[in-house]
């Protein structure tokens, strides 16, 4: 992990449709996989969208509004009220973009290690809100969630390298 | 100020973005206790997801069905043949069946009990889930257009799959049974015990808040009930897989009898009938007809000549009209009652036959006109009211 000065980081910008049909794609996959591969559902493509997006642009307020907005739209496929994956995304988005302005994030292992610390993150905000306020019965397993959490992150630096393409020097 | 807002201008935003979606949480939890949703964004992002997700099925569906019907003939001749014979096999099975279907349903008629058949279904493919692992949730290709309608129960071939849960115009939504807010009335099919089967949050399917006492074992076979008037009556729910004594109760875990991970293809329960009783319409019909039905070659047994004196007035007639045999009396007409003025109330079994050639005083036999009529019963069998025989 490497801190850069304000003068080495780059900023990302993204095109019009990559910014729409990129986190359209993560939430079909997330909603059609699972049919076929049941296993994938331990996978959060949104959330890797979302920390991508974030620490590519660099810019809090654009992170927030990336995460609440993808996250409102995958609370839209379930049947909860909508808000729990958006309030938790909303906060992944800000910290990711955050953090991506301080750190280096380019490098594989800075990517493996976010990557894990937001998806617990993320996973502990979901659990306290839809405790708290949507009153649903979860159980917390922390094998469980760091197992899951180490997948995603895997499947997160895979994500990343094919993503990088789609960035543009702003 | 300014400075102020300069500073903290990151943090005013996701503090800003925060709170209004913490309202918006609120009021749908609010609002959903009373029976409202907010629907606009959902219906967005439906009408932008699923039209992708339908046209990946049918491409799926589509491309499957060009190999199978074009390029993977392989002993389809063969094929064909071996269909034929099994098809006439179950066309022989089929009589049979039905045979003791008409039986049953004589049987039930009798008993008064109301069914549910299932009238009208209609197929549809699975096209998407959730995504979420705390919202078990399947979406169909068929909505409002399709006569798709909230509430509506959801079967595969194999057993129940859940409920519609939300209707657009060309998707709808299903709640499977695993989900930890369903619940489905159920009966285990042998020892026919009730309960509601609940979804956990795992996934796992439970009926809990059984007697500790009860006699359950791994393998009884899980209905519905049709006490929660959403699903017909009789469909398998699934198999009890093990039971857990707690202190006060026992809990029953089910597995269940739809693979709810591989969805494909489901039915829609789209009407369902009810089929009633038809004694209150139909005439009377007397317990020994409907016997004489089921068993035509039992003779009917010949009149014997009764020598028997009932009461001083009685006459020899009347006392023989007062002589029945259950079988016999099967296809004579209700005889007009016989009564002694001096007969004390004393009823005598309609079967019973009695041959005396001594004028041996005997108690009088009152009789009515009542026939025995199998009266309607809704849950449980109740004999008939004995009233005197008429012959």
């Amino acid at each position: 992990m490497t801190y850069t000065s304000r003068e080495q980081i780059e900023v990302y910008r993204f095109s019009l449709p990559v910014a729409i049909f990129v986190p359209l794609l993560a939430i079909f996959f997330q909603a059609f996989i699972p049919l076929r591969f049941p296993f994938f559902s331990i996978f959060d493509l949104p959330l890797l969208v979302v920390i991508f997006f974030a620490m590519a642009r660099r810019s809090p307020v654009t992170g927030l509004f990336t995460g609440a907005f993808i996250g409102l739209l995958q609370d839209s496929l379930t049947h909860h009220p909508m808000g729990v994956y958006g309030i938790a995304k909303t906060f992944v988005g800000y910290g990711a973009s955050s953090l991506g302005v301080k750190l280096d994030v380019e490098s594989v292992p800075t990517r493996l290690l976010v990557t894990t610390g937001f998806y617990v993150i993320h996973e502990v905000l979901y659990f306290l809100i839809a405790r708290g306020m949507v009153r649903l019965d979860l159980h917390w397993s922390w094998p469980h969630e760091l197992a899951a959490a180490v997948a995603n992150a895997i499947l997160g630096v895979l994500l990343f390298a094919l993503m990088d393409r789609l960035k543009q020097r702003a | 100020m300014d400075n102020l807002m300069g500073r903290y201008r990151n943090v005013t935003f996701l503090a800003a973005a925060i709170f209004i979606q913490i309202l918006g949480l609120a009021m749908q939890v609010k609002r959903a206790t009373e029976n409202q949703s907010s629907r606009l964004i959902r219906v967005w992002a439906v009408t932008a997801v699923t039209p992708l997700e339908k046209g990946i099925v049918r491409l799926q569906t589509g491309s499957s069905e060009l190999w199978h019907n074009y390029f993977y003939l392989r002993g389809v001749r063969q094929e064909n043949r071996d269909l034929r014979q099994q098809i006439e096999q179950l066309q022989l099975e089929q009589v049979r069946l039905k045979q003791d279907a008409d039986q049953a349903r004589r049987l039930q008629a009798l008993l008064g009990f109301k069914e549910q058949y299932i009238a009208k279904t209609t197929a549809a493919q699975v096209i998407g889930s959730s995504g979420s692992e705390q919202s078990r949730i399947v979406y169909l290709d068929k909505g409002s257009r399709d006569g798709i309608d909230q509430g509506m129960p959801v079967i595969s071939a194999d057993g129940v799959v859940g409920k519609v849960l939300t209707v657009f115009k060309t998707t709808s939504t299903v709640l499977l049974i695993n989900d930890q807010q369903s619940g489905v009335g159920a009966i285990l099919e042998q020892s026919r015990l009730q309960g509601v089967l609940k979804g956990k949050v795992t996934g796992e399917l439970v009926i809990d808040k059984i007697m500790p006492d009860e006699q359950v074992k791994a393998g009884d076979r899980v209905l519905t009930s049709g006490g929660d008037q959403i699903f017909p009556k009789g469909l398998p729910l699934g198999t009890v897989a093990k039971t857990t004594k707690g202190n006060e109760f026992q809990l029953l875990t089910i597995k269940p009898a739809a693979v709810l991970s591989h969805l494909e293809e489901v039915l829609v329960i789209m009407k369902k009938e009810e089929h009633g009783s038809d004694t209150s319409a139909a005439a009377p019909v007397r317990a020994a007809d409907i016997l004489s039905q089921r068993l035509p070659s039992v003779p009917d047994k010949p009149a014997e000549p009764v020598a028997t004196s009932v009461g001083a007035a009685a006459k020899p007639a009347s006392t023989e009209r007062a002589i029945s045999t259950t079988t016999g009396a099967a296809a004579s007409p209700t005889k007009p009652p016989v009564t002694s003025p001096q007969a004390a109330p004393l009823t005598k079994p309609a079967n019973s036959a009695v041959t005396s050639a001594t004028p041996v005083p005997k108690p009088a036999i009152k009789t009515t006109s009542t026939p025995l009529v199998a009266k309607p019963v809704s849950d449980k069998i109740t004999p008939p009211s004995t009233g005197d025989s008429p012959q």
